[in-house]
C-alpha cells in the first residue's frame, strides 16, 4: 500500500505544486524517486513529530496541501496535541499518513503497531479518516486527497486484500464497498485484514453459507445507510479490525446502528481486545494468535449460526 | 525610530494594560500578569514593527504573528481592538458566555493568525509559516511570542532546530523572558540559563533587551534578521505584572482576578503612569 501511496504522489506532483511531503525521518528507500524528482516538494524534518505537525499546520495555512509521513503511531500519538489543535481546529489542509497500520511490523514489536490510532483520530472534528484494505483502494484515497480540502488521515496496511474492484468502479469516499454479496452474515472489515475476511467468506460459502463483506475503507464519515441495510437484510453482523475493539471499526459501527435504529440479529466486535499486541510474530501469524485469521472469523460466524464449527483448521 | 513612535507605542502599552485589568476583571479571567508582562512587546509589535492592515487582516503580504504564549490573548486583544481590527467595545465581552474573546487566544477574530493555548505549539506553526515564505521569496517575516515557561517543551526546540538548519532568518521568535512560570519561579523549576548562550548554540542570532525598554525593543524588531541567514531571537528581560506594584514579581498575580480594592489601586497606579 505504501507503495501504491508514493506512486500517486510522484505522479501527481507535477500537477500539485502546492503540495508538500513531510518524511519523520523514514521512508528509506521508498521515497528516493520522489525526492530525486520534487526536491522542493520533500521535507525530511527528522525525528521530530510534534513539530511536523505544528510546521505541517504553518505550511497549510499559507496555502500547501501538506503530507505528514511516518510509521505507526509516530505521524498520531506521539503529536496527537498538534492535530488536534493546529491541524484540526484550524481546518488545515494537512493529510496524517501512517504506514504500518495495525499490526504491519510484526516482529517488530508493539511499539510499531497502530492499534489504537482509528479510534483516536475519528473522534477528531474535521478529521476524515480512510483505512484501505486493497492496493486500488490506497491508491485511490491517495488521489482523492490531493483534491480533497481540509484534515485527513490515512491508514496504510503492510498486508493488502486481494483488489475486489470492478470495472468502471469509482472510489466514493464515505461509502463502504460492498466486496462480496451474501444475506447470512455480515463481516464488515477495515484494512488488510479484509482478506481474512474473504477467506473465511470462501470456505463458509463452500458450506453453504454466504457472507456478505464489505469494505469499510472510510472510518469517518461513517456510510450509516449501507451498515443498516447489512444489519437487517443479513443474519447478523461482525466487524474485524487489526485494532482495539473499542472504539474503532466496532464501535464506530455500534453507534452508528443503535442511532440507526438497526439491530442486527447478532453484533461482534473481532479485534484486540484489552490487550496489548505484545506476542512475537509476523503480522500474518499475530492475526491467529490475536482471533482475527480467517478460521477464526468462520468459527466466529459458525459459532453464531449454529453451524458445524470446524470449517477451517 | 524616532521620541514620536516610542511615546505613541508607550501609550499604546499604558492602554492594552487599563483595557487587560477591566477584562479581566470583568470577565473574570486569569493571566494579567503574564499579559502586563508582554504589554509593552505588543505595543512595540503593533504600533510600529508589524507590517499589518485592519482593512485587509488577511493581506498575503502583511507580516505574521503568532502568539505562542496564548495566554496572553487578552493583550493580544487589546492590541488588535486599539489598532482598529474590532471594535474597542468587543474587548468588555472577554470570558463571558457567548464571546467571540476567549481566554487563550482565538483565531476567529480578525488580526489573529493562529490559536493557540497548549504550550509548546506557536513556535512550529511560525516556522512552517516561514519556509512557506522562503519557498516562495515572500517579502513577509513570522514573528512569534514565547513564554519562558513553554521553553520546557521539547516541541518548542524541536522547532528551534528546525528553524536554524533552514536558516529561516524570515522568522523572529520573542521570548517574554519574566522568570516566573505557571507556579513557581523558573529557577526552582528547570532552570534555564544560560538562556542566550542555549539558542546561540542551536544556530539563532539571538539579542537580549530589556522587555520594557521601547526605544530598545524597537531598535532591536527594526533590525531583524539579526544576521543573514538566521532565525532571530530576542530574549526580553521582563517583569511579570509589570506597571503594578502589587502584582509585580509575583507568582499569585497569573491567575488572580483583579476585583474591588485591587482593581482600584491597580487603575489608579496605571493611570499615574505618563
Amino acid at each position: 500500500m505504501r507503495d501504491a501511496f508514493v506512486g500517486v504522489l510522484t505522479e501527481l506532483a507535477p500537477q500539485h505544486p502546492e503540495l508538500l511531503f513531510l518524511s519523520g525521518d523514514l521512508g528509506f528507500g521508498v521515497l528516493n524517486d520522489f525526492i530525486a524528482r520534487f526536491p522542493r516538494q520533500f521535507l525530511n524534518v527528522g525525528v521530530a513529530e510534534q513539530n511536523m505537525s505544528g510546521l505541517a499546520a504553518g505550511l497549510a495555512m499559507e496555502g500547501h496541501t501538506v503530507f505528514t509521513y511516518s510509521i505507526g503511531n509516530f505521524p498520531t500519538l506521539r503529536c496527537l496535541e498538534q492535530i488536534r489543535n493546529d491541524i484540526c481546529y484550524h481546518g488545515a489542509n494537512v493529510k496524517i499518513v501512517c504506514v504500518g497500520g495495525g499490526m504491519s511490523y510484526g516482529s517488530v514489536g508493539f511499539s510499531h503497531h497502530a492499534t489504537e490510532d482509528l479510534a483516536i483520530l475519528r473522534c477528531l472534528p474535521n478529521m476524515l479518516v480512510l483505512s484501505p484494505c486493497d492496493l486500488w483502494e490506497a491508491a485511490e484515497a491517495a488521489r482523492y486527497l490531493l483534491s480533497h480540502r481540509g484534515p485527513a488521515y490515512l491508514r496504510l496496511d503492510k498486508s493488502a486484500a486481494p483488489t475486489t474492484v470492478r470495472p468502471g468502479e469509482t472510489f466514493r469516499p464515505g461509502s463502504i464497498r460492498t466486496v462480496r454479496e451474501g444475506s447470512d452474515v455480515t463481516l464488515a472489515a477495515t484494512g488488510g485484514v479484509l482478506a481474512e475476511a474473504l477467506l473465511a467468506a470462501d470456505a463458509l460459502a463452500e458450506r453453504g453459507t454466504f457472507c456478505r463483506v464489505l469494505s469499510v475503507h472510510t472510518i469517518k464519515p461513517l456510510d450509516a445507510a449501507t451498515l443498516a441495510a447489512a444489519a437487517s437484510e443479513t443474519g447478523g453482523m461482525i466487524s474485524i479490525e487489526e485494532h482495539a475493539v473499542d472504539g474503532g471499526l466496532g464501535g464506530a459501527i455500534a453507534e452508528a446502528l443503535m442511532e440507526a435504529g438497526a439491530f442486527p440479529g447478532f453484533f461482534v466486535r473481532m479485534g484486540l481486545r484489552n490487550t496489548f499486541s505484545s506476542v512475537i510474530g509476523s503480522q500474518k501469524y499475530l492475526r491467529t494468535v490475536y482471533s482475527l485469521d480467517a478460521a477464526s472469523i468462520a468459527r466466529t460466524v459458525s459459532a453464531k449460526l449454529g453451524i458445524d464449527a470446524e470449517i477451517l483448521s | 525610530m524616532n521620541a514620536q513612535t516610542t511615546n505613541g507605542t508607550r501609550a499604546l502599552a499604558k492602554r492594552i494594560r487599563t483595557h487587560v485589568l477591566q477584562m479581566t476583571s470583568i470577565g473574570g479571567g486569569s493571566h494579567v500578569g503574564a499579559i502586563f508582562s508582554c504589554a509593552d512587546i505588543f505595543a512595540v509589535l503593533y504600533g510600529g514593527i508589524l507590517n499589518v492592515d485592519p482593512a485587509a487582516p488577511e493581506s498575503p503580504d502583511r507580516d505574521r504573528f503568532v502568539l505562542s504564549k496564548g495566554h496572553a490573548g487578552g493583550g493580544l486583544y487589546a492590541a488588535l481592538a486599539e489598532r482598529g481590527f474590532f471594535p474597542i467595545e468587543k474587548l468588555l465581552t472577554h470570558y463571558q458566555d457567548g464571546s467571540d474573546l476567549s481566554g487563550h487566544v482565538s483565531h476567529k477574530l480578525p488580526g489573529v493568525d493562529v490559536s493557540t493555548g497548549a504550550l509548546g505549539h506557536g513556535l512550529s506553526i511560525a516556522a512552517g509559516m516561514a519556509y512557506a515564505g522562503k519557498l516562495r521569496d515572500a517579502g513577509h517575516r513570522v514573528f512569534s511570542l514565547l513564554s519562558d515557561g513553554e521553553c520546557d517543551e521539547g516541541s518548542t526546540w524541536e522547532a528551534i532546530l528546525f528553524a536554524a538548519h533552514h536558516q529561516l532568518s524570515n522568522l523572529v521568535a520573542i521570548v517574554d523572558y519574566n522568570r516566573i512560570q505557571g507556579i513557581a519561579p523558573i529557577a526552582d523549576v528547570l532552570e534555564l540559563e544560560p538562556f542566550a548562550d542555549k539558542w546561540t548554540a542551536f544556530g539563532w542570532a539571538v539579542r537580549e533587551v530589556d522587555g520594557h525598554d521601547h526605544e530598545a525593543l524597537h531598535r532591536a524588531l527594526s533590525s531583524v534578521p539579526f544576521v543573514d541567514g538566521k532565525p532571530s531571537c530576542l530574549i526580553a528581560h521582563t517583569t511579570k505584572g509589570k506597571g503594578v506594584s502589587f502584582m509585580e514579581n509575583t507568582v499569585l498575580w497569573h491567575y488572580r482576578i483583579p476585583r474591588g480594592a485591587e482593581f482600584d489601586a491597580a487603575l489608579a497606579e496605571l493611570e499615574s503612569q505618563s
